[in-house]
């Protein structure tokens, strides 16, 4: 079995996002970047499910600008075999991300592509389901746990109301929740020898697709702030503001 | 051309967010109808005639639809798509795991989870986590949206008749099967939409401190929510966890206790009513977004604050 996993570079989880003062969109120079963290368990589960001798074989791929290759990279530190990078500028959306997608599964024919359930920069949540809607294959979105079982995968999955399981054959799409595992970190002899693995660069336009956006950003701005409060004194005193001020006990 | 609302049920009922979804869809476009699509789902069809906002339904049932399957709903809803100009839906996991199915089967670049329309095309939606607030414009000829339910009032629940109307059932995907759901059952208010919540994080310390949390939410008929430290840390299961990777919670009171307010936690409940923080560290950034802040020790406040509350003689449920 062969897993493709799909990551994405964004702002690092820990950073306090900034809003340009133009409007145009979210302070991205001279801050931190890293993996998608959903991504990092896509990894990390594909990786897992080779080293139980379910698969013999893990490509990552990311699709943007030059520096998105560091992700790929920190992938084949943590174990994937080997990369592609799919080169495209701009903003790019699920819908154009899922089509080159469909183009690199056309040809690499993976059993199964792995990706984070969401990136945390433009927060669509899409990509996965759509490229499952494109190759016509069965989709586990939000996995919390993954068992194989031949050509066959139980997925249990994250739902509003609790939990549900599902079996899908292969070949399939799974988005990955935070919960599925524990990304490992890369060693030093392991990012090493990750800069010899080799990574296939590939340009969105070689693959026939069109990137331009559909949705138009017309504007990014801060939220609203909320009005600064007030520290109480005690206890009794706040229950006093909550009853008779707030009017909310 | 009229908008198209694909209702979440449970084949019984309809979920309560199809209500908002349903506001979000009428400001769209007053011509809004409605899709469900379910396995003995009759009661459910019946309900969403009834909302005033719904000018038509459409109902299709068939035993593979009974697990709302995506894979079997798509199809469904992606053959109805031309006599729309947007299909609405929900931004919970229902939506999620649906809408972008359909958006990629009718090539639209969808619009996922906006929190306010300004025009039939142009929308905002939270991005980073609600750090930042994107206004959009989609150019595609058809749209697909899906909406934040809690930014959006729920619609009247009756005094509407729309006519039913019934449509042929689509395919079985074969690839996808359901094998169970369990779901959480609790006494408790749901955590997305209780009107209280009370939240601990990592100052609790242990799972069995826990029970200063769980009996002021009793008394107050809350819900109880925690970080994502408090997750990690193993204190409380996860369907409990408040933040950027777990739930988005707007209640009308939220208590954070002994949670510092990192980023990711305060992206899911900084929008609530009223926030009110206690916390031993004056200088935590929970206390920036706190309409009422104690700086105490929480072992020493929750007992005193339950003593509070047993004092007052009404409390609002």
């Amino acid at each position: 079995m062969k897993i493709l996993v799909a990551v994405k570079r964004v702002i690092d989880y820990n950073v306090q996002i900034r809003v340009k003062e133009d409007g145009t969109g979210v302070v991205t120079d001279n801050v931190k970047m890293s993996t998608n963290p959903p991504d990092d368990n896509a990894i990390e589960e594909a990786v897992k499910i080779k080293e139980a001798g379910k698969a013999t074989e893990v490509v990552a791929i990311t699709v943007g600008e030059e520096k998105a290759q560091e992700t790929v990279r920190k992938a084949l530190a943590v174990g994937a075999d080997r990369g592609i990078h799919v080169k495209a500028d701009g903003i790019l959306e699920p819908l154009a991300v899922s089509k080159i997608l469909q183009k690199v599964v056309e040809k690499e024919k993976p059993d199964l592509v792995f990706m984070g359930k969401q990136a945390i920069d433009d927060d669509c949540n899409q990509t996965g389901q759509m490229l499952s809607a494109l190759l016509n294959w069965p989709q586990a979105t939000f996995a919390s746990k993954i068992d194989v079982k031949d050509n066959k995968l139980e997925v249990t999955r994250e739902i509003d109301e609790g939990l549900e399981t599902i079996e899908i054959n292969v070949p399939a799409i799974v988005t990955c929740d935070l919960r599925l595992n524990e990304p490992r970190y890369a060693s030093l002899p392991n990012i090493m020898k990750a800069k010899k693995k080799p990574i296939e660069e590939i340009s969105a336009s070689d693959l026939g697709i069109d990137t331009s956006p559909r949705v138009e950003q017309i504007k990014v701005e801060e939220p609203p702030k909320r009005k600064a409060g007030i520290k109480v004194a005690n206890v009794a005193e706040l229950v006093q503001k909550l009853k008779n001020e707030a009017k909310v006990i | 051309m009229a908008v198209l609302l694909i209702a979440e049920h449970n084949n019984k009922e309809l979920r309560p967010f199809t209500l908002n979804a349903a506001t979000a869809a009428s400001q769209i476009d007053s011509e809004v109808h409605a899709v469900i699509i379910g396995n003995d789902s009759a009661e459910a069809s019946k309900q969403l005639s009834e909302l005033p906002v719904i000018k038509k339904v459409l109902s299709v049932e068939a035993p593979h639809y009974e697990n709302f399957t995506a894979e079997n709903f798509a199809p469904v809803v992606v053959k109805l798509a031309e006599n729309y100009s947007h299909i609405i839906c929900s931004a919970n996991t229902f939506g999620k795991n649906l809408m972008p199915r359909i958006a990629a089967h009718l090539d639209t670049s969808q619009v996922s989870d906006i929190i306010k329309v300004i025009s039939s095309d142009t929308f905002v939606r939270p991005i980073y986590a609600g750090n930042a607030f994107a206004t959009v414009k989609s150019n595609d000829a058809k749209k697909c949206v899906t909406i934040r339910p809690t930014s959006f009032e729920p619609c009247e629940s009756s005094g509407g008749s729309a006519p039913i109307e019934k449509i042929d059932a689509g395919e079985e995907f074969s690839n996808t099967k359901f094998i169970k759901r369990e779901e959480i059952k609790s006494d408790r208010p749901e955590l997305g939409t209780a009107r209280i919540v009370v939240s601990g994080g990592r100052g609790m310390q242990s799972g069995d401190n826990f029970k200063l949390i769980t009996e002021i939410a009793d008394k107050l008929g809350a819900a109880i929510g925690a970080s994502r430290a408090a997750v990690d840390a193993g204190y409380i299961s996860n369907d409990h966890q408040v933040g950027q990777t777990g739930k988005v919670v707007v209640p009308d009171l939220y208590i954070a206790v002994g949670i510092s307010g990192a980023i990711q936690h305060l992206a899911g409940m900084k929008e609530s009513k009223v926030i009110v923080a206690i916390n031993k560290d004056g200088e935590a950034p929970i206390f920036s977004v706190a309409d009422y802040g104690l700086e105490a020790d929480l072992f020493e406040a929750l007992p005193q604050f339950m003593e509070e509350l047993n004092k007052l003689n009404t409390i609002q449920k």
